[in-house]
């Protein structure tokens, strides 16, 4: 009785699964859709390293149930790049040098994604609060601000008419 | 850590989550999850029954009518923290929403779930205690409405019946002249307080102080209403006053045998430390606690009365 039908849109395809009532999201990503770019931390809430995008919104999914997000559309770390490379923000984070063990990048990754959808120009306060929610033990952040920084920098350069000079 | 087995039940409307709550054994309510999920990993949970009343439709508004702010059970953290309404007219449940976990959780957390949760170390109860919010239980035999100092009973214990659902906390509007604040001393971000101390006045038009509320988060085995506090306050005039007309109104003030502001303060604020029941743990000693919850009393009643145009 404990077992439902599950389908979700994990970037852009759709995937169906009979899953435990008490399967974790983060573990119907990485165990049963074989997407392991979505890392498991503290397992708690507090880390971050699980953040994914359900319907657009960063959310732990160490701590939304599977069933939960019956219908969503989700994004992970995977459906960042696409046949243009990668995205400014990854960028960023290579250019900044905005990772050292790379284990909360994924999360940092998702969550500097939606800020920048959300406001395309964050003040450094605006960045630091938005991924307070994830913890990097390595950076000390300065270089993960510096990348969120790069590329709202270079996705609005992107944006400007005059702007000839990518491939 | 893989939460212990239960069922799983996603009623597509309230009537739909009262019946299943009537119907199943050992059934636990679930909106965001934030609180629920990680005590089921814990094993300090182990519910039989999960209703998810997440996919409920129209209970995630907050309007202002009928002279109350509503805020309905699946409005998030995120939603009041954008609410134009909320940070021009309620700023004390801002500064809350604020200092609640992180933005991440604070996406799919709901001020309902935090209130019906129980736990005293949530932040909102102190705020809802301020405020004299009033919960809104929809149950099989219809609405009630329970003040907010008949909720709360201790650890997890509130006065909702196993078959109910918060469905909305109703919070009076402010008068004219009123401001509040909530300020919570915490070791880190989205850690649970330290102390944490709600402040709401009310004033007439010479300032005086014609209502307070005042609540303590993690203080106590449950949420703590500061009433020797509030008594403090209340009928004090506690507005700053500059210059020749300040001199004239303290000269006047010694004369007739008052307090001064900062004396008013200082006995509310000591008032407010002498209701609480702290244990000590990682967070701190008992003394320290109680010594936090008196100074940020005195602040937070510094920044109402500033926010109330003081």
């Amino acid at each position: 009785m404990a077992r439902h039908n599950v389908t979700v849109t994990v970037n852009g395809e759709a995937h169906s699964r009979e899953v435990d009532s008490r399967l974790l999201l983060v573990h119907l990503i990485r165990d049963e859709l074989a997407l392991t770019g979505t890392h498991i931390g503290c397992d708690t809430t507090h880390c971050g390293a699980c953040t994914v995008l359900v319907d657009g919104v960063p959310t732990k999914s160490c701590t939304v149930l599977a069933v939960q997000a019956d219908g969503a559309d989700i994004g992970t770390v995977e459906g960042l790049a696409d046949a243009n490379g990668m995205s400014a923000l990854q960028e960023g984070f290579m250019q900044e040098h905005g990772l050292q063990c790379g284990f909360c990048t994924p999360g940092m990754l998702m969550t500097g994604t939606a800020l920048l959808a959300a406001n395309a120009n964050p003040s450094e306060a605006e960045i630091r609060e938005a991924i307070s929610g994830n913890l990097c033990r390595c950076t000390g952040y300065v270089n993960i601000v510096k990348a969120v920084e790069y590329a709202a920098a270079k996705m609005a350069g992107a944006d400007a008419p005059a702007d000839g000079e990518d491939n | 850590m893989i939460p212990p087995q239960f069922d799983y039940h996603a009623p597509g409307s309230l009537e739909e989550a009262l019946a299943l709550l009537g119907e199943l054994d050992d059934a636990k309510v679930m909106s965001g999850g934030q609180s629920l999920l990680p005590m089921l990993k814990l094993r300090l949970a182990t519910p039989a029954n999960i209703v998810d009343i997440g996919r409920i439709p129209g209970l995630d508004s907050i309007t202002e009518s009928g002279g109350s702010l509503r805020i309905g059970a699946l409005v998030t953290e995120t939603a009041l923290e954008e609410n134009a309404t909320v940070a021009e007219r309620y700023p004390i449940l801002l500064d809350t929403a604020k200092v609640i976990a992180d933005p991440l959780v604070r996406n799919r957390a709901t001020i309902c779930g935090n209130v019906a949760h129980g736990d005293p170390a949530n932040d909102h109860p102190a705020t809802m205690l301020a405020l004299r919010a009033q919960m809104v239980a929809t149950g099989p035999k219809g609405e009630r409405t329970i003040g907010v100092d008949d909720f709360f009973h201790g650890l997890f214990m509130t006065s909702l019946d196993p078959g109910e659902i918060l469905t909305e906390i109703r919070i009076p509007a402010p008068g004219e002249r009123s401001g509040g604040a909530y300020l919570k001393l915490e070791r880190k971000v989205g850690d649970y307080a330290v102390a944490g101390v709600a402040v709401q006045l009310e004033l007439d038009k010479n300032g005086k102080v014609t209502r307070a509320g005042i609540g303590l988060t993690n203080l106590g085995f449950a949420p703590i209403r500061a009433s020797a506090a509030e008594k403090a306050l209340t009928g004090a005039t506690l507005l700053e006053q500059r210059g020749f007309k300040g001199a004239i109104a303290r000269v006047r003030g010694i004369f007739s045998g008052g307090l001064d502001a900062d004396e008013v303060i200082a006995a509310a604020a000591q008032a407010a430390a002498d209701a609480t029941d702290p244990v000590a743990d990682r967070r701190g000693s008992v003394e320290y606690k109680r010594n936090m919850a008196r100074v940020l009393t005195a602040r937070a009643i510094r920044q109402a009365l500033s926010r109330a145009g003081g």
